[in-house]
């Protein structure tokens, strides 16, 4: 029986996406979970897998076409099979079931007729880029379609992943800050100075730009930090990544997303919506971890985060970031959340605010742990600290709230051994 | 060390090896009481005598064939072909015989024979006279071929060269013998099959050898003037190639010019990109260029003969259009 894929809304506010690559044609055998297509959205290139097994069809939109969601893009059923026209409800939701052949023989036929007609009307321009380049993307898990070549004929070359590279780096999870700032290579000065670079903003790029613009300028924001002694979460993730492998060590950003989901679930007012006149206080707890990719920045959702233990939060959010570096994320890796994190740590900053990632009602931005001089009974005494600032609608919530729940937060992370039980 | 020209450098290393060898002789044409087409043996009649300094008739086939008889019977020839482009009268004995007698006689022979050849164009001596078919003879296994592009390394090389048990080609470029440089004294050996960074540099590639290591070199010096540093590689020998310094210095820079004399088709500069982008393609970060000869008979004419040569401007020119 014939099943018909549609173009999968993968998030929130996602209304089309461009079907950018078939990765099975038309006559390809396809097992249930195989990659079916690239799409890509305003947040990043997502791979839709088949629903069911069999044989791919019919490809009903052509490579590079933007489709509105919940729009039937291909046609998987059995060998044999007939796809006539009547089949493809235009965008009728629920699964359509396609008439039977005839004979297999016209099924047959139609299939190849199908398949010739399938191919895309525009071929797919072929990324230009240095066999250097495309080894450096590779290894740094760079998507070679979100650089722009600065060679002849707009070829990628090493130049252009090094400026990338520069501009992001790749790791989410924060480390304690170094003790002294990593010692910078020389780069020669060009002289004269070179002409003006022009970068065309990928959809990433306008994404952030048209959400962030809109919470900027329609959320009332205000702001409230607080100080944490960090001084035990530190020793007991040392204590703790003693027993773990390397890749599977614990981040200071781990214990955090795991203290705000319990904080959370006590301030059921901060992790909510604003619709209208309602403000939806949310049942499950999704915490959002923002994510650098090449070219911007992505939020990677931990679910149900104060259910989960630590070990499963760390895990979920290095695959999912390892996805979202790629280019690969999944549709349950970027939609959901309940309430934004946003850690700068590893880059040594003191403290930072962030803006609202709407609809949400508040994000946490986070800056680096670090010793300071601190004043503890009356004594002067070297301790570790780490300041965190809210940023809160406050059409939904207000500073005395905002700064209860950075006073609760506290509560876990400097008593850290509760986030273990 | 002292300074001296490249005429002086392999003469140097002739007499030396005949000083220590009695076994080492020259023949060829006019090589004798005349000393030398380009003066390298003059003297050596009058201290060796007719029987270690051959004048020959000039007859290129018996030049070689003859000296690969007394090479397989235990001397070591030095055999001096005028110029390069009468090796092709010759091509019998230099690619069939001398090339193969180890191998087809099983390894009973070694042919310790050294055949120097004068190469290349820019002396205007018309087109038969003027060839650089360097790449002709490196296509051969069983020959090895030598080409230096400074005095201490044809020193160092012609040494080795008369001390190996293979047959050798060692090409002299003709418009170099005046070259000057530092040449170690007395005892200095350069490794055949050996290539050499001759300048160090960080932003391109440049493989040469023999004249176009001293056009590269200039090169270099006007391109440093902008800015860029190109660091260059002389190979020395083109068999057995030894690509392992171009490829160090390739995947340090990522992009690569080579420049010879020869033509461009089926050249050293064809076998030199070929073998990086076998053994480094994920280091290339753009097309690697040829810097070669027209594709014509080396005209007579200065002003044209110069035009279908390499100059330093087309290296110039292609070391930016790589680095683009």
């Amino acid at each position: 029986m014939a099943e018909i894929i549609r173009m999968p809304k993968l998030g929130f506010d996602m209304a089309e996406g461009t079907l950018v690559r078939w990765v099975r044609q038309v006559g390809e055998p396809i097992q249930k979970g195989d990659i079916l297509a690239e799409i890509e959205t305003d947040k990043a290139t997502v791979e839709v897998e088949a629903s069911v097994s069999g044989v791919v069809l019919q490809h009903l939109v052509d490579q590079g076409a933007v489709v509105p969601v919940n729009t039937p893009i291909a046609v998987i059923g059995q060998p044999g099979e007939s796809v006539a026209e009547p089949a493809i409800p235009a965008a009728k939701p629920g699964p359509a079931e396609a008439p039977r052949p005839a004979s297999p023989a016209t099924a047959t036929q139609e299939v190849g007729v199908e398949s010739a007609e399938a191919a895309p009307s525009v071929a797919e321009q072929p990324i230009k880029a240095s066999p250097l380049a495309r080894r450096l993307a590779l290894e740094h898990h760079l998507d070679l379609k979100a650089i722009v070549g600065s060679g002849p004929g707009g070829r990628i070359v090493r130049r252009d992943i090094e400026k990338v590279l520069a501009a992001t780096q790749a790791v989410p999870a924060p480390a304690v800050a170094p003790a002294a700032p990593p010692v910078s290579t020389y780069t020669p000065l060009p002289s004269p100075a070179p002409a003006d670079t022009v970068v065309a903003t990928s959809k990433l790029r306008q994404a952030i730009g048209r959400r962030l613009l809109e919470a900027k300028q329609t959320i009332p924001h205000f702001y409230v930090t607080h100080e944490y002694r960090m001084d035990s979460l530190i020793e007991l993730r040392q204590r703790i990544n003693a027993y773990l492998p390397e890749a599977e060590k614990v981040s200071i950003n781990d214990f955090i997303v795991k203290a705000v989901a319990l904080t959370l679930r006590r301030f059921p007012n901060l992790n909510a919506a604003l619709r209208d006149n309602e403000i939806i206080q949310f049942g499950h707890v999704n915490v959002g971890v923002a994510v650098t990719v090449p070219g911007g920045l992505l939020t990677v959702v931990v679910r149900n985060a104060d259910q989960k233990p630590l070990r499963q939060i760390s895990s979920e959010v290095k695959a999912m970031a390892a996805r979202a570096r790629e280019g690969k994320v999944k549709p349950e890796d970027v939609e959901g959340s309940t309430f934004s994190t946003s850690n700068l740590g590893m880059y040594d900053v003191d403290e930072f605010i962030a803006i609202i990632n709407p609809p949400e009602a508040a994000i946490l931005a986070i800056g680096s742990a670090k010793q300071a001089p601190v004043v503890e009974n009356g004594a002067l005494q070297i301790g570790w600290r780490m300041k965190a600032t809210l940023s809160v609608d406050h059409r939904i919530s207000d500073g005395a709230e905002a700064a209860q729940f950075l006073q609760a937060l506290a509560e876990y992370l400097e008593h850290p051994l509760r986030l273990l039980i | 060390m002292a300074r001296m020209t490249m005429r002086e450098a392999i003469s140097q290393a002739l007499m030396e090896e005949m000083d220590r060898d009695p076994s080492v002789f020259i023949l060829g044409e006019e090589v004798g009481v005349w000393g030398g087409t380009y003066a390298v043996t003059k003297g050596f009649y009058d201290k060796y005598g007719p029987k270690r300094v051959k004048d020959t008739p000039i007859a290129e086939n018996a030049i070689i064939g003859a000296a690969i008889g007394a090479a397989m019977v235990g001397q070591r020839p030095v055999a001096e072909l005028m110029t390069i482009n009468f090796a092709f009268s010759a091509m019998d004995m230099i690619v069939n015989q001398a090339a193969k007698l180890r191998y087809m006689f099983g390894g009973q022979f070694n042919l310790p024979l050294v055949i120097r050849a004068v190469g290349g164009g820019g002396r205007q001596l018309g087109a038969t006279h003027s060839q650089t078919p360097d790449a002709v003879f490196a296509h051969f296994p069983g020959l090895k071929v030598v080409s230096p592009g400074t005095p201490a390394d044809a020193k160092g090389l012609l040494k080795s060269a008369i001390r190996s048990d293979d047959p050798v080609l060692f090409i002299e470029h003709a418009t170099m013998y005046q070259v000057r440089g530092e040449v170690p004294e007395g005892e200095y050996l350069e490794p055949i099959g050996k290539s050499k960074i001759q300048r160090p540099g960080r932003d391109l590639t440049i493989v040469t050898y023999c004249k176009g290591l001293e056009l590269s070199m200039k090169a270099a010096e006007e391109l440093a003037r902008e800015g860029i540093e190109a660091e260059i590689v002389d190979l020395r020998t083109l068999r057995p190639l030894d690509m392992a310094p171009v490829l160090e210095s390739f995947k340090k820079t990522n992009r690569a010019i080579v420049v010879e004399e020869g033509w461009k088709s089926f050249g050293v500069g064809s076998e030199v990109a070929s073998r990086i982008y076998e053994q480094a393609f994920d280091y290339v970060d753009a097309p690697i260029l040829r810097v070669a000869q027209k594709e014509v008979p080396l005209p007579y004419n200065r002003t044209l003969e110069q035009a279908a040569l390499p100059q330093v401007a087309d290296i110039i020119a292609a070391a930016k259009e790589v680095l683009r």
